[in-house]
């Protein structure tokens, strides 16, 4: 079961996004109000926390517990950064979550994301047909 | 105050942002995985869907760790909410509800609005635009930026990457131009 460990992790990440209300809707549109600091906050510490375990991972050479070298690959630019970016930004605001809150919420039994999630699958869908079709 | 207690309250921006950045850094070291949440949907069209999309002919199976990886979050919100259930509702500032009054939400309790997201509504203009068109430009918008919160902002920018500041910001100014510009302009 070496997938186990992986349910481990996102059970721990799903609990956190769960009890710091970054899965809550009116937390989001607090956010994109200015009105608290709260969703800054977590963002930024999380992003700092990351980036220091990185910069420890890649100075000290650490190895994953399977031994080989941490994948850390690098993304590539393409308007789709830009385009996509925006276009999800949208979508951030109206449903209130991110990919990741929207599996969190269903968990902790608002059923109705489900909407949101199946509308969520069928965009990347949409997007893998128009693919080739789209600036990059 | 025991320990289910103590972590049942809800926890400030600077316990859960390093937690976040912690899990970033577990799932580096004992999975050797990058963190991203918005690849999933991929996954599971990738899984469904008949194999004459090129977008989604690739062998998935081998990333089937994300599917097990967002599975876990379900059941991280399930624990959350069943266990360690906070008793205190969210803080919203006054600001914050003046605003979404005008968008015809009186009610602040729960993480979501009932009066627009349920399945009654569906069909309704708002609740279609909020539950519908959202999470549509939540999966096509994720996938066509290469990612979202969790990959590019988070994972992306822990690791100094100009494409994920780029999209970051792209995030930002959409969630900006939702809020003061569409959104006013339908309710």
């Amino acid at each position: 079961m070496k997938n186990i460990k992986f349910l481990i992790l996102g059970a721990l990440f799903g609990f956190i996004l769960y009890k710091t209300e970054v899965i809550s809707w009116f937390r989001i549109q607090e956010m994109f109000l200015f009105e608290s600091f709260h969703m800054y906050g977590v963002i930024i510490s999380a992003i700092v926390t990351a980036a220091i375990i990185v910069f420890i991972i890649k100075k000290m050479n650490i190895k994953a517990i399977n031994g080989n070298k941490v994948a850390l690959t690098p993304k590539s630019f393409t308007k789709g950064n830009i385009i996509g970016g925006m276009l999800f930004g949208m979508g951030w605001t109206l449903t209130g979550a991110c990919p990741g809150p929207l599996y969190a919420l269903i968990g902790s039994g608002y059923w109705v994301v489900i909407l949101a999630l199946l509308s969520a699958i069928l965009g990347t869908f949409v997007y893998g047909l128009l693919k080739e079709k789209l600036p990059h | 105050m025991n320990i289910v207690e103590y972590i049942s309250q809800p926890w400030s921006w600077y316990v859960g942002g390093p937690l976040i950045g912690l899990t970033v850094g577990l799932l580096l070291i004992v999975g050797n995985k990058q963190m991203g949440v918005s690849s999933s949907f991929r996954h599971i069209c990738a899984a469904i869907i008949p194999r004459k999309i090129k977008f989604f002919n690739y062998d998935w199976e081998s990333q089937s760790w994300n599917l097990w990886f967002v599975l876990g979050i379900v059941l991280g919100g399930m624990i959350g909410s069943t266990l360690f259930l906070s008793t205190s509702p969210i803080e919203i500032t006054e600001g914050t509800k003046e605003h979404l009054r005008e968008l015809g939400v009186t009610n602040f309790t729960g993480y979501i609005p009932s009066q627009i997201f349920s399945f009654e509504n569906l069909l309704t203009p708002k609740g279609f635009m909020f539950q519908i068109i959202g999470g549509f430009c939540v999966g096509f918008g994720t996938r066509y930026a290469g990612g979202c919160t969790s990959g590019h902002t988070i994972m992306g920018l822990s690791n100094f990457q100009l494409p994920s500041l780029i999209a970051s910001i792209s995030f930002f100014i959409g969630g900006l131009l939702m809020t003061y510009i569409v959104l006013p302009l339908f309710f």
